[in-house]
């Protein structure tokens, strides 16, 4: 008996031949998939030879930026542009969250046991998660016209599968036991949500929102290459005009909201949590 | 009307009026392997019940069975002339407000303040947008200081209940439970993570605060010295069963064999 | 009861901390106030919600059943996925590959402040636009194709993985690397023995994660010209021919979330 446990314990291993054997196979698919990917990619000679000469001329055209485009009075200006960029992602994430917390509460398992009710959540928040913003916003434009209102729908949609899933992880982590004493006191249900889950909730999704929000910040700024308003729009008209000191000075303002945003969202964060 | 019902089994005798009468009650979480087998049980008004027993001998679901946190599978709970085992939705709410409980782990919001967690006892009966508000009524605010300087904790109010130690949350849990204005008070081994001298307190505040208002208390706990110094009536629940009834002191060692198996731990 | 204790503690709902807190008042309040500054400012209107519900029937009308039975167009279909494809690939491998050695010069404990300060410089402009703006330069750069898309997709990756690889190395426990700097070994030995092991599973954890976002983003590369399925969906888009869009977003969904699954396997296999 204790014989078999020794040779037993000298032969362990950090993986079992059977996840070892997964292990190789999967290195193996790897380096199949890059060499595939490497065989068969259409890369044009020309255009790679091309490249360093196109890529100073880039930066010859940026230079000097036109600063002067930064604000225009007849409101075509980047100035203009960036202001609607920032309220179509605050806008969106606001309309994001309105519409993510009944699909997250419904999405949370403990909060709603019905499990028809979950997948359908879960449905909805994976639809809202696999398509891309500027789908979402190609399908918005097309039905409300282009302009920001695209924009804000756009953002809101695609944010609604982020801040519902991680809201409804949040809701599931809630302490059970808290949730049966509020229960026990007769409470109902909508009470229980303000007093025993919300609380609990609170910093989650404060932080998912402000999250959330700074990574709309980045994605309402290429929205306008499809018509749905904001920054995107300059860039998309600059690059139609070959105007790229125009298009270096679009960049430069979306560099500097970019970075304001997270410095701004990393403080907030740190006072929430 | 419910004295009526009483069955004549080995349980105690013609109480001179019955608070709660459990009848036959057969909990099982799994099909065909019930955790309580058939439990007949009375609670007197005003009387403090100590159920003992090893653990997983289902303590814990008899009383989550009364304000039915546990769906019984099949028996009545007679509780001010309702079967709470058979409530559902909105009724079961009303019957639920009539009765406080105290939890092991206190169950606190732990993110709310001492007040706010003594006010939660009231959701029962505050209409949801006040709740939403937090523009609980007056007197019920009066009413949560009163209960804290009660327990003790006058001066704790604001503090987050994450910042109390256990006695400290555990005397909370109390006050948010009597805040209820229970009829009934269950109390599910509301001691076993405190220490030993914090233990006798809490019994010695939940026993006290519960006669001072006539309110039955149903507690269960593992800790026989407690029971027997705080009760006036013990119970001792082997699988399932109960197999002692009786006052504290009518439980033998020979019944605690029983209820317990062996005696090494006697010892 | 306890008169004495009330006369010293006020017990009305403000000293109890419960009324709502006036910042907390204000704030809910410039919020509204700022939802509707916005949505006019922005234009918004009922009206224009109400035609862009009639327009959102027919455009689902349109895009039902989805169009997948010419084969030309399938034909097409195809090869744009599989060229996002090519692009997932080959950016995740080489963005995976760049950020090992950029994470490390921008980790602080590791490296002096005149190294990770350029590091994270670097790291910082690649976070900062998104992909496809980053795809918009690398077109003018190399031309229309998978290339641009490629390239543009290798900058994200290291601007994701990279950050979050120095941070992990930055909350490792040093004792570790004492012990084998210690022993006398070299800086590649230390790296390979006392740092990497204790950030391997998070450092799988990040690629992963960036081969699922690689894979979304090469689809849309194409947008702006970056090669992949994008550039059809958009002319597509542009024909009106909702009932291909409908098939190409169809196709694209079900990739993505299959690749989702294979990541999650790998992940679950090496962690």
């Amino acid at each position: 008996m204790s014989t078999t446990v020794q040779s037993l314990e000298r032969e362990w291993s950090r993986f079992t031949p059977a996840e070892r054997l997964g292990r190789y196979f999967t290195y193996l698919i790897v380096v199949a998939a890059v060499l595939w990917a490497l065989e068969t990619v259409e890369i044009i000679p020309e255009f790679l030879a091309d490249a360093p000469a196109q890529m100073v001329d880039l930066f010859q055209r940026m230079w000097p930026i036109d600063w002067s485009h930064y604000y225009q009075t007849d409101g075509m200006g980047v100035h203009h542009a960036l202001v609607e960029t920032i309220h179509i992602a605050t806008l969106g994430t606001i309309l994001a969250v309105v519409m993510a917390v009944p699909v997250g509460l419904m999405a949370a398992r403990n909060v709603t046991p019905f499990w028809p009710a979950n997948f359908l959540a879960k449905l909805i928040l994976a639809a809202s998660r696999s398509v891309n913003s500027l789908v979402w916003a190609l399908l918005f434009v097309a039905i409300f016209g282009p302009g920001p209102l695209a924009g804000t729908f756009a953002i809101a949609f695609r944010s609604i599968g982020f801040v519902g899933k991680l809201l409804g992880e949040a809701l599931e982590e809630a302490k059970s036991g808290t949730i049966e004493a509020l229960q026990a006191t007769g409470a109902p249900w909508l009470s229980v949500l303000k007093m025993g889950y919300w609380p609990q909730v609170r910093p989650a999704f404060w932080s998912i929102a402000v999250f959330r929000w700074d990574i709309n910040v980045r994605e309402s700024a290429v929205l306008g290459l499809v018509g749905a308003g904001g920054i995107g729009m300059i860039i998309d008209t600059s690059l139609n005009t070959f105007r790229w000191d125009r298009v270096a000075m679009a960049l430069i303002a979306i560099l500097v909201v970019v970075i304001a945003a997270e410095v701004l969202v990393t403080f907030v964060r740190k006072r929430i949590l | 009307m419910s004295v009526m019902a009483v069955p004549d089994s080995a349980v105690k005798k013609s109480p001179k009026s019955a608070a709660v009468v459990i009848q036959d009650l057969v909990v099982a979480y799994q099909p065909g392997k019930p955790v309580l087998k058939g439990i007949s049980l009375e609670i007197e008004d005003s009387s403090v019940t100590a159920i003992i027993g090893p653990s997983g001998t289902g303590k814990s679901t008899l009383i989550r069975s009364i304000n039915r946190l546990v769906t019984p599978t099949s028996g009545s709970i007679l509780f001010d002339g309702q079967d709470l085992a058979k409530l559902k939705g909105a009724e079961l709410r009303v019957a639920r407000r009539k009765i406080g409980m105290v939890f092991q782990e206190y169950n606190l919001v732990e993110r709310l303040s001492v007040v706010e967690n003594v006010l939660t006892g009231r959701l029962g009966v505050t209409p949801v947008w006040r709740v939403w508000l937090r523009k609980f009524p007056q007197e019920d605010i009066a009413r949560a200081f009163d209960l804290l300087a009660q327990v003790g904790l006058e001066g704790y109010a604001r503090q987050r209940a994450d910042a109390l130690s256990g006695g400290q949350r555990q005397r909370v849990g109390i006050a948010r439970a009597l805040m209820q204005e229970p009829r009934l008070l269950l109390a599910d081994e509301p001691t076993s993570s405190l220490d030993p001298k914090t233990s006798v307190e809490i019994m010695e505040l939940m026993t006290g605060l519960a006669r001072a208002r006539l309110v039955p208390l149903i507690v269960n706990m593992h800790q026989v010295d407690l029971a027997r110094r705080f009760a006036d009536r013990i119970i001792g629940m082997a699988g399932g069963k109960i197999i002692f009834d009786g006052p504290p002191d009518a439980l033998t060692t020979a019944h605690l064999q029983q209820i317990y198996g062996g005696e090494g731990w006697l010892t | 009861m306890a008169d004495v204790s009330a006369a010293s503690q006020p017990r009305d709902a403000k000293a109890a901390g419960l009324t709502m807190s006036w910042t907390a008042r204000i704030g809910w309040l410039l919020l509204v106030a700022y939802v509707l500054y916005a949505a006019s400012l922005l234009d918004f209107s009922v009206e224009r919600f109400v035609v862009g519900l009639d327009n959102a029937a027919d455009l689902l009308a349109r895009m039902f059943p989805p169009l997948f039975s010419r084969a030309d167009l399938r034909d097409l279909m195809f090869r744009g996925l599989m060229e996002s494809l090519q692009i997932a690939v080959l950016s995740s491998a080489f963005g995976i590959i760049l950020s090992l050695p950029v994470g490390v010069l921008a980790a602080r404990n590791l490296m002096p402040a005149w190294v990770t300060w350029p590091a994270r410089g670097f790291i910082m402009l690649c976070r900062s636009f998104h992909p496809i703006i980053v795809a918009i330069l690398f077109v003018k750069g190399v031309g229309f194709g998978a290339l641009a898309g490629i390239l543009a997709l290798i900058v994200a990756s290291i601007g994701f993985i990279a950050k979050l690889f120095a941070e992990a190395i930055e909350e490792i426990s040093l004792k570790q690397v004492e012990a084998v700097r210690a022993s006398g070994a070299n800086f590649m030995n230390v790296l390979i023995f006392a740092v990497l092991p204790q950030v391997n599973a998070r450092f799988i954890g990040f690629a992963t994660y960036q081969l699922d976002s690689n894979l979304r983003n090469s689809t849309m590369v194409g947008i702006v010209g970056g090669g992949g399925i994008g550039g059809t969906l958009l002319s597509a888009f542009g024909r009106f021919d909702y009932d291909y869009v409908c098939a190409i977003l169809i196709a694209i969904i079900a990739m993505i979330m299959v690749g989702e699954l294979i990541s999650q396997r790998l992940r679950a296999l090496f962690l």
